[in-house]
């Protein structure tokens, strides 16, 4: 099948690998109708992830139709549509009766601080991703959620991570009625956390990047106010300007190890990785927030060590929440969303890429090139389906 | 909201006059006293935002990543997990005995970066060196592809990997900067190459 393959950073080719086949009793393998590169792909794709192997597909973000299933499934047939989470998770362990899918003690052998992921280094399991004709997904009873008839296919897909994430980090930030929430990044998951912010009852959202595209995007997609921190003094003091000296009430992690914005932190995060990524966005989430207030942490950081402000967090009294998001369990609620027209997250899809140009959009993306927000990848295997479907196409 | 941007405006910064107000006492335009906390925006100066406040009611989120038992959405196995069985090398963390029942098969270690991983995966993910290792091993990795590439016979087209074909795309000026970088430093190299040759 064809799949993508990393060769090493900021390196990725389509290619030619076996089709993957059943492991475990509980596996479904799943033909790929569409796949999207994710943010946190990047770091993958920046060499910033211990134990990312030459030969990895990447892709923790796809839906599919099952193609065949294990001895032991009983609730998934071929022919079933599914979105499947980006965590790999078992609903039995521990963590997983307690609905923390994200968290699953069952299927990463080779780390215990992270969960198994699709597509993500072999220290999130060693799992190829779905960024292929066909991918393994083990516990197919327990993991994939069918796709209702009346959603749309490309909602579908962003409701394998981006916008889970997002309203995940802003329920992690505990928004009460006029809460000031700042969003740091306007990449998929800040955007659709700073729709949730208002779901939630904010009263005031603000949203910070550097890239002039992307702010103009999410002021007009989440009727928010924009900040481009290239363009403020300093950061913390900006925000505690425009909240009457006060410090936002919450304060969103929507970046992770790739932030730019600070020197120091860029040459020692993203260039000599003497730290898990740059922690500029923490400091600027943790001294920009205002006592007492959340801060909720989404963005991707590295299992060794960052240098982080944790003096001011502690005399400022602020509550800090973060996780990888439990996908599973905000799905119904977030269909329900859709279908009320609260949230129409297929809008930020701004580019459709066949397979076979995978390294391009890797670097489209990377780059912020041709004003990319979201990317989809399509399978050659998935485009005949398509052609049935035009409707869902475009 | 938009109005509201600019209240700090209003709280002016402190004026040193060094030169001209020698000896006169500092003053500050506002006594400073902060206790009345920020404006808050009424619901009907919100009520353009579709769907405000559907979640304001806790009951409708989906729960904030706390412990929650039961899990509701799941059809978890019944009995224990049947063991994947183990067709290739797989590393353990040292922080969870046994393996899981279930693990990824994608790239198994090999070469001198396998090597460099199994001794990695002696240490705790607690310890720093388990990291650094597995990052070293990972760049060994890479120069492992280029030469399992050519022993296939195929010279891998960096430039394409890399994206080249959006790049000139998309950022035709910020290649051709690149190039004629790239193009100073090769020339300027030879040229100092071949000036030690004399
Ligand atoms: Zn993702
Ligand atoms: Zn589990």
């Amino acid at each position: 099948m064809l799949a993508m393959n990393y060769r090493g950073p900021y390196r990725v080719r389509a290619d030619y690998k076996p089709d993957p086949v059943i492991e475990h009793p509980g596996d479904a393998i799943v033909r790929v109708l569409r796949s999207c590169i994710c943010g946190s792909d990047l770091h993958l794709y920046h060499g910033m992830v211990p134990d990312t192997r030459v030969g990895h597909t990447f892709g923790h973000e796809f839906i599919g139709e099952v193609v065949d299933v294990g001895r032991d499934v009983q609730t998934l047939k071929a022919g079933d549509r599914v979105l499947v989470p980006f965590n790999l998770f078992c609903g039995s362990c521990f963590f997983c009766q307690r609905e923390l899918y994200g968290n699953c003690h069952n299927t990463n052998p080779q780390a215990t601080a992270v969960g198994g992921i699709y597509g993500y280094s072999h220290t999130a399991g060693g799992y190829d991703g779905g960024q292929a004709e066909y991918v393994r997904v083990p516990m197919a009873d327990v993991g994939p959620y069918p796709i209702p008839d009346d959603l749309h296919l490309d909602d579908a897909v962003l409701l394998t991570d981006a916008l889970p994430t997002g309203y995940q980090a802003a329920e992690m930030g505990d928004i009460k009625e006029g809460d000031t929430v700042v969003v740091f990044g306007a990449g998929p998951v800040g955007i659709f956390a700073a729709k949730s912010a208002w779901l939630m009852g904010a009263g005031r959202v603000i949203v910070v990047d550097e890239v002039e595209y992307r702010l103009e995007f999410v002021k007009r997609y989440a009727q928010c106010e924009i900040v481009n921190f290239r363009e403020v003094n300093d950061m913390a003091e900006h925000i505690k300007k425009m909240t009457d000296w006060m410090g936002a009430d919450v304060c969103i992690d929507a970046v992770g190890g790739d932030a730019a914005g600070s020197i120091a932190q860029t040459l020692t995060g993203r260039l000599m990785k003497v730290q898990a990524g740059a922690s500029t966005v923490l400091h600027w989430a943790i001294n920009s927030v205002r006592k007492g207030g959340n801060v909720s942490i989404v963005g991707v950081y590295g299992p060794t060590f960052n240098a982080v402000p944790i003096g001011n967090a502690l005399n400022k009294g602020i509550t800090m929440r973060m996780n990888q998001a439990s996908v599973k369990r905000h799905l119904p609620r977030l269909i329900e969303h859709i279908r009320e027209g609260r949230l129409n997250p297929k809008e930020i899809i701004t580019h459709r890429v066949p397979l076979e140009e995978v390294a391009d959009a890797y670097h489209i993306f990377s780059s912020k090139l041709d004003n990319c927000i979201k990317t989809v990848l399509i399978p050659p295997s998935a485009r005949e389906v398509q052609a049935v479907n035009a409707s869902a196409l475009h | 909201m938009e109005a509201k941007t600019d209240t700090g405006a209003q709280h002016h910064h402190h004026h040193h006059h060094h030169d001209d107000d020698a000896g006169h006492v500092h003053a500050h335009p506002l006594q400073g006293d902060m206790a009345e906390g920020p404006r808050r925006p009424s619901r009907e100066e919100l009520s353009h935002i579709q769907g405000w406040g559907a979640d304001l009611d806790r009951k409708n989120r989906p729960a904030v990543p706390m412990e929650r038992m039961p899990a509701r959405f799941i059809h978890p196995h019944e009995g224990k997990l049947p063991q994947q069985p183990e067709n290739v090398e797989v590393l353990v963390s040292t922080e969870r005995p046994g393996i899981t029942p279930i693990f990824g098969t994608a790239q198994p270690p090999k070469g001198l970066s396998g090597m460099m991983r199994r001794v990695a995966f002696r240490w705790a993910e607690n310890d720093l060196r388990h990291w650094l290792l597995l990052l070293a091993a990972d760049r060994v990795n890479v120069v492992e592809g280029i030469g399992e590439d050519l022993a296939h016979g195929k010279v891998p087209n960096v430039l394409a990997e890399m994206g080249i074909k959006a790049e000139w795309e998309h950022n035709r000026a910020g290649l051709v900067k690149k190039a004629v970088l790239a193009g100073a430093v090769v020339g300027t190299a030879v040229y100092l190459m071949r000036r030690r040759e004399r």
